[in-house]
């Protein structure tokens, strides 16, 4: 049933807007020019022409709704308290100041139902280290196999990109299904070797490995395909004379291969860590049975607003986390100099 | 009498054989032994990544009263395309694919207008603050989406932004830019200055050779972002669920198909056939331009 009124209405809701933001761009760009080309005649005034409108953009989406943030993350906003906060909820309609207690909270008191932060960051250590780790080391043993002269290559990278390909909200919803106690196919699988069935969506521990399994199946093929083009940059003639000095495979592996490699796999590294840490859609998809044990901390803080709706609380939570991940970076990047270049 | 002989022989040949096998024919080729094994480890992990692909055809293909036989056939008994007819007309998801594409192509489109300008600017101007604005545009990269949906949530509560597609078009178009100023930056900085140089002496303005020269020289870069920011805008879930809520004609696709999967009572055909038809467009495209985008990952984010 395509109802063609009603895509008229989503045309012309998305076609207003985009013809509003240009005209917001124009008058904008217009005033720019007057100020900066006719009477600053400054010599930047083409790239501040050019930034402008992003800056505002970016301006807009993150540094406010950030700084909003942190104000709300002192207050007591929640769905029994919903009041806009104004300044620290000071000058709300009713005071809603609590100051650091969400903070001391987020560390003292239970972040979902039952679980605290401590066993939450726990949960997301060992599902980001687990899971970066397979995707390191299977991306990394699929490449090499790829990059060896062989037929079929081209058909072996087309279905073993697949996982990355699809659409992750379809994926995940049809691994789901396959983890069905009865007629999922895992169990069928290990049914045929003698093994199972195990439960899992109900059972923590399964629950949580069900996760780790499914998103090493996704994630694999990102690590692969950079690594590969890493692989395909390195040239042959290093390996013709490791060869010729009596080097064996494992030898060449570890003095050309991943040195060479290293320069792409230190930022993949990094971003296949903060894509894990903030994987939300796989705990929200395989884990439906509310399971504690299966939520890490981003999941947990969208819990915590959308479902508990505790705004100020989860608003406190958002920077304990956006902490943890600057507090990485900072030492990763200073450890690997994986930026290094990136500005010149 | 010469039993011996054969047997010397057949040896010799046997060794040769294994020679033959397991030592490489010529450098860069591998032995006939190491190749089966490579073909069999990537025979075994490809089966792995397509495994729930021919599961989700063989469900797809399933009759409404056999949904739940635990059998393995990839042709089902009794195939029938039903599931796809049913979800084609009787359910929602033609309006629902509708809506993302509208969305998609509408934010995809100004975040790609808005960073390839402001990359240009951070590639071939220096200014006071422009290490500082990198990085500022790598950090916005470590903020989980989830802390940022908080507070757009709420200050979409507060502009009456909720149920509509206003708020969303906006905030997937500008979330896109910093990583696109990222890529498209790096891509710039590969093309040399001098042909721009050569224009402005020839009397073009800045802007002009921006537009005449730098821009068509990087229409492969522009491409990989406009697609980048389109597949990630297509598979959005979180910030569509919160904005748009759950007024069933608005729904993105993402949202739609999630409602085949009930608490309790799941139409399996009915999700499997949905999900094919909203990834096989999505996959083929993937497939085929894969390789382009990951030269634009690397070129512009993963610059060593």
């Amino acid at each position: 049933m395509f109802d063609w009124s009603q895509a008229g209405t989503a045309l012309s809701d998305v076609g207003v807007t985009l013809v509003v933001l240009v005209a917001a761009v124009a008058i904008l760009e217009g005033i720019l020019y007057v100020v900066f080309v006719r009477w600053r005649k400054a010599r930047l005034a083409l790239p501040i022409m050019l930034i402008t409108p992003a800056a505002i953009g970016l301006l807009a989406l993150y540094v406010y709704p950030l700084l909003w943030e942190l104000n709300v993350s002192f207050t007591k906003m929640n769905i029994r308290n919903f009041i806009f906060p104004g300044f620290l909820g000071l000058t709300a309609e009713r005071n809603i100041f609590v100051g650091l207690q969400n903070y001391i909270n987020v560390f003292t008191g239970p972040v979902l139902k039952q679980t605290g932060f401590f066993q939450l960051f726990a949960q997301t250590v060992i599902w980001t280290v687990t899971n970066v780790f397979f995707h390191v080391t299977l991306g990394i043993g699929l490449a090499l196999m790829l990059n060896r002269r062989l037929r079929g290559r081209t058909a072996y990278r087309a279905m073993l990109i697949l996982p990355w390909a699809i659409p992750a909200t379809a994926s995940l919803q049809i691994w789901r299904t396959e983890y069905n106690f009865e007629f999922g196919a895992v169990n069928q699988l290990l049914g045929l070797v003698g093994l199972g069935p195990y439960p899992w969506l109900s059972e923590p521990i399964w629950n949580f490995l069900a996760m780790i399994i499914t998103n090493v199946w996704l994630g694999v093929p990102f690590m692969m395909v950079i690594v590969l083009g890493g692989l395909q940059s390195i040239s042959h003639e290093y390996y013709e004379a490791a060869e010729i000095d009596g080097a064996g495979p494992v030898q060449s592996f570890r003095t050309i291969t991943l040195p060479l490699l290293r320069p792409v796999l230190i930022p993949a590294i990094l971003l296949g860590t903060f894509l894990t840490f903030n994987q939300i859609l796989v705990p929200f998809f395989i884990n439906q049975n509310e399971l504690e044990t299966s939520d890490i901390l981003v999941t947990a803080l969208f819990r915590a607003a959308f479902q508990y709706s505790r705004y100020g609380f989860a608003a406190a939570f958002a920077f304990v986390i956006f902490a943890i991940l600057l507090v990485f970076t900072v030492f990763y990047v200073r450890w690997t100099k994986a930026l290094k270049g990136a500005y010149e | 009498m010469s039993a011996p002989v054969p047997t010397a022989t057949s040896a010799a040949s046997k060794r040769s054989l294994l020679r033959r096998l397991t030592v490489a024919p010529a450098r860069g080729q591998d032995a006939p032994v190491k190749r089966a094994l490579i073909h069999l480890g990537l025979l075994f992990a490809s089966l792995i990544a397509v495994f729930p692909v021919i599961r989700v055809f063989g469900t797809a293909l399933r009759p409404g009263n056999n949904l739940l036989d635990p059998n393995f056939s990839i042709i089902p008994q009794g195939a029938t395309l039903d599931a796809f007819g049913q979800v084609v007309f009787e359910s929602g998801l033609a309006q629902w694919l509708f809506n993302s594409l509208v969305i998609t192509l509408g934010t995809a489109a100004v975040g790609l207008v808005m960073s390839a300008t402001s990359a240009y600017a951070f590639s071939r101007f220096k200014f006071r603050g422009r290490g500082l604005s990198l990085t500022f545009l790598f950090a916005t990269q470590l903020i989980p989406g989830i802390m940022l949906l908080v507070p757009i949530y709420l200050l979409a509560v507060q502009l009456d932004l909720v149920s509509t597609y206003r708020g969303l078009v906006i905030a997937y178009s500008v979330t896109s830019i910093p990583f696109s100023i990222w890529i498209l930056k790096g891509y710039y900085d590969t093309v040399p200055i001098d042909l721009e140089e050569a224009a402005l002496i020839d009397g073009c303005s800045q802007l002009q050779a921006f537009w005449k020269i730098l821009l068509p020289l990087s229409l492969p870069a522009l491409a990989i972002v406009f697609l980048f920011n389109f597949l990630a805008a297509w598979g959005e879930y979180f910030t569509a669920s919160v904005l748009i809520g759950s007024k069933e004609e608005l729904l993105t696709w993402t949202l739609g198909v999630a409602r085949f999967q009930g608490q309790f009572q799941t139409q399996w055909n009915e999700l499997s056939a949905a999900s094919i038809i909203v990834s096989l467009p999505v996959v083929i495209l993937f497939v085929y331009t894969s390789r382009y985008l990951v030269s634009g990952l690397t070129l512009g984010g993963v610059k060593g």
